[in-house]
């Protein structure tokens, strides 16, 4: 199997508050291999964002990364200056936030944002990076780009905006994308088209994407694998359809009866009671256990770690009775490739 | 017949998005103008929820917008609760009409101050229309807010950059519930949130619908929520709205040609191999639409007099199509 291009381990970010250290993301280990796509889903505010903003080096203080590393085909990047991380950040990593307007310069035209990108990564002339700038946009799908290129951002509909954004992340045909909601606000057809062009990039040019998103519909058609996040963890990680059909943990379970289907009409939609817990007061033992129809004793006093076996694990002690005497020692690790 | 508590009729906004004069003197380009909203009308009964859906740019929110005051209207009239306030000049006339009325818009971050605490944030609306008075009992209603929306009363001391994407959506949710309002108007109000939130959300606004009889126009790309959520439904193409009606007969029973290619393309989760059918052809500019009926570079029924002849809206059943297949009545049958 082929070496990770990126490879995640035991990484924490923390940020100091006045109520104590949050910890927003807490012992996170996870790869990507060349040409793969993997899926982070899971309950707003459980950290997905702020694991894409520490693997670009963009995390804002006073959070910060606590410990862990990031290492970027076998070198690490966690530890490099803020100049040699500008370098790589947009060359080899590209990144799509998830708020737009950290991207967009609303004062200036769409073209000269895509220009300046583009030749500040690639040795083109001014010429060929606007022939380049409107390829992309009409790789986006933005109807009649030659006109819009020359657009101010708030000229654009919302779903336009996340497409510009999309295409400054690709310019500089990075080997990492980092994707955060990229296709949020966007209807199943452009949907459809973005991750057609993402799809490309992964088997034309081996490109590795993180792909963060709520969107269950994205993420069974796009990904190979999936992480599903809960309050700064990994509550489970596997193959895309063995995470689908047979969820492990409960909270995974909980979220694929929250999407809502077309036909049979109920009043109410299913979700799960409760919330998630603040990441200053997170409980003892299982972060879930509040809300988890399955909790025992065991769940309110210990910690479980990924338990499984090495594609697909959980961290829920309701694996240890399924898989009783099958591997669980690769624990506090993503499962090996 | 219930009520009708908006009333929206032959709206029509357009953008002047020409190139600055002096290029247009020397690059010889023409005046360009975004068709953004182009004729469209629709009611919405009291205590009901009227959808729009439609591709990217297609005009949502801004006929959202149009309908909170936040754009003027190039023509067209809209009115609410029997008031006109189709104009700035008729708005300001009658201030009680915007009160009664809220939005959540489609980017929450643009939407939040950032040098406010949440707690000042979510209480403006309260102050505002003095629905509470006294420091101490607007922050008590500030906190169970925040609590509905599933973040906690002691969230209210942050400010919005210390907020995940998702959390920051709730607090304008939040804000927008502050203001006690009649008539919502959402644009993407969850597509930020994850299903379970997002579930929690839907069931909040209903549960508010039932108790105090609000009335939503939501707006969202996800068909399945505009599914649980809609009492009627708009399907809109290129700033019109190419057929409207009960949710039951849009999803069940759709006839404009695409209104079944959007449900066509909804994805499949099982992932049973089933390519999903990506909609055909490109979503042409608002810039310089299609002659005739817009719709007819992608449409498989297209015939001459789609390209030449816009079709206009008749009733069909419970919903009203602009389709010249339907008229002629020469559409396939749905498979349903
Ligand atoms: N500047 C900050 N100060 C303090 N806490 C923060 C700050 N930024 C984010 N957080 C907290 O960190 C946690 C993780 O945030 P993150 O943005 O990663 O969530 P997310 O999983 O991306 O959620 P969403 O799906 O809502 O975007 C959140 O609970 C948030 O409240
Ligand atoms: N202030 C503006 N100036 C110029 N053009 C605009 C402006 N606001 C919107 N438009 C244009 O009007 C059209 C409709 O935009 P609108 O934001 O209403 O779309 P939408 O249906 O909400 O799309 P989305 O689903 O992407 O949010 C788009 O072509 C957009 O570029
Ligand atoms: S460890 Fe216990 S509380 Fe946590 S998810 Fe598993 S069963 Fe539920
Ligand atoms: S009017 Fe013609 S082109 Fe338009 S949707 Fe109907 S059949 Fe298709
Ligand atoms: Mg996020
Ligand atoms: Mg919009």
């Amino acid at each position: 199997m082929a070496e990770p291009l990126l490879t995640v381990r035991n990484l924490r970010v923390e940020f100091p508050t006045r109520k104590g250290t949050l910890v927003a993301v807490d012992d996170i280990s996870l790869s990507i291999a060349p040409g793969e796509v993997l899926g982070v889903v899971g309950e707003s505010g459980a950290g997905k964002s702020m694991t894409g903003a520490a693997i670009i080096g963009l995390i804002e203080p006073p959070g910060r990364v606590a410990s862990g590393e990031i290492l970027l085909d076998g070198r690490r990047i966690d530890n490099l200056s803020y100049d040699e991380m500008r370098k790589i950040r947009g060359k080899e990593i590209g990144a799509i936030f998830q708020d737009p307007l950290t991207s967009l310069n609303p004062l200036y035209r769409v073209s000269r944002q895509l220009v300046e990108t583009i030749m500040t990564h690639l040795d083109l002339t001014v010429k060929q990076a606007r022939a380049r700038a409107l390829d992309l946009l009409k790789e986006v799908g933005i109807p009649a780009a030659e006109e819009r290129l020359d657009h101010y951002p708030h000229q654009f509909s919302g779903g336009m905006r996340q497409r510009v954004v999309i295409a400054l992340a690709l310019c500089a045909e990075p080997r990492l994308i980092i994707a955060d909601e990229p296709t949020t606000a966007l209807d199943v057809s452009i949907q459809a088209q973005i991750i057609t062009l993402l799809k490309r990039l992964c088997s034309e040019h081996q490109t590795a994407i993180m792909l963060v998103t709520h969107d269950m519909g994205v993420i069974a058609e796009t990904a190979d694998r999936v992480a599903v996040m809960y309050a700064g963890r990994i509550a489970e990680i596997g193959p895309v359809q063995d995470v689908i059909k047979r969820a492990r943990h409960p909270y995974t379970e909980g979220l694929m009866g929250a999407i809502p289907t077309i036909g049979g009409r109920h009043e109410l939609l299913t979700q799960i009671d409760g919330s998630m817990p603040r990441l200053t007061a997170i409980p003892e033992g299982c972060a879930f256990h509040p809300r988890c129809p399955q909790a025992h004793f065991k769940c309110h006093t210990v910690r479980p770690d990924l338990i499984g076996d090495a594609s697909h694990s959980a961290s829920c002690w309701l694996m240890e009775r399924q898989a009783s005497g099958s591997v669980g020692a690769d624990a506090g690790q993503e499962g090996g490739r | 017949m219930t009520d009708a508590l908006l009333k929206v009729d032959n709206l029509v906004r357009h953008f002047d998005v020409s190139p600055p004069w002096l290029n247009r003197v020397i690059e010889r380009r023409p005046k360009s103008v975004v068709k953004a909203v182009d004729g469209i009308g629709f009611e919405i009964g009291r205590g009901e929820t009227f959808s729009l859906v439609g591709e990217s740019g297609c005009g949502k929110s801004t006929v959202a917008r149009l309908v909170v005051g936040l754009y003027n209207p190039t023509a067209g009239t809209l009115e609410f609760d029997g008031i006109d306030i189709s104009s700035g000049a008729a708005r300001a006339r009658n201030r009680g009409a915007q009160r009664r009325m809220q939005m959540i818009f489609q980017d929450p971050y643009a939407s939040l101050n950032p040098r406010w605490r949440v707690t000042d944030i979510v209480a403006e609306p309260i102050r505002f229309n003095k629905l509470v008075s006294g420091d101490a009992a607007i922050r008590v209603r500030v906190g169970e807010l925040l609590e509905q929306v599933g973040l906690s009363a002691a969230d209210g001391e942050k400010y919005p950059h210390e907020f995940s994407g998702g959390q920051r959506q709730r607090v304008s949710i939040a804000r927008a519930l502050a203001g006690s309002p009649e008539f919502l108007v959402c644009d993407e109000p969850t597509s930020a949130l994850d299903v379970s939130v997002q579930a929690q959300i839907l069931n909040l606004m209903k549960k508010l619908q039932r108790e105090l009889g609000l009335t939503y126009l939501f707006i969202s790309h996800d068909l399945a929520v505009v599914y649980h959520v809609s009492t009627k439904v708009g399907v809109m193409y290129l700033g019109r709205l190419v057929e409207w009606g009960e949710t039951e007969v849009i999803f069940n029973a759709p006839r404009h040609p695409y209104t079944r290619m959007l449900l066509d393309a909804i994805p499949d989760l099982d992932m049973s191999g089933r390519a999903r059918t990506p909609v055909a052809g490109e979503v042409p500019s608002p810039i310089d639409p299609p002659s005739g009926c817009a719709f007819h570079p992608r449409c498989p029924l297209a015939t001459d007099r789609c390209r030449s002849e816009a079709p206009k809206p008749v009733s069909v059943g419970a919903a009203m199509v602009a389709c010249h297949a339907v008229e002629e009545n020469r559409l396939p049958e749905w498979h349903g």
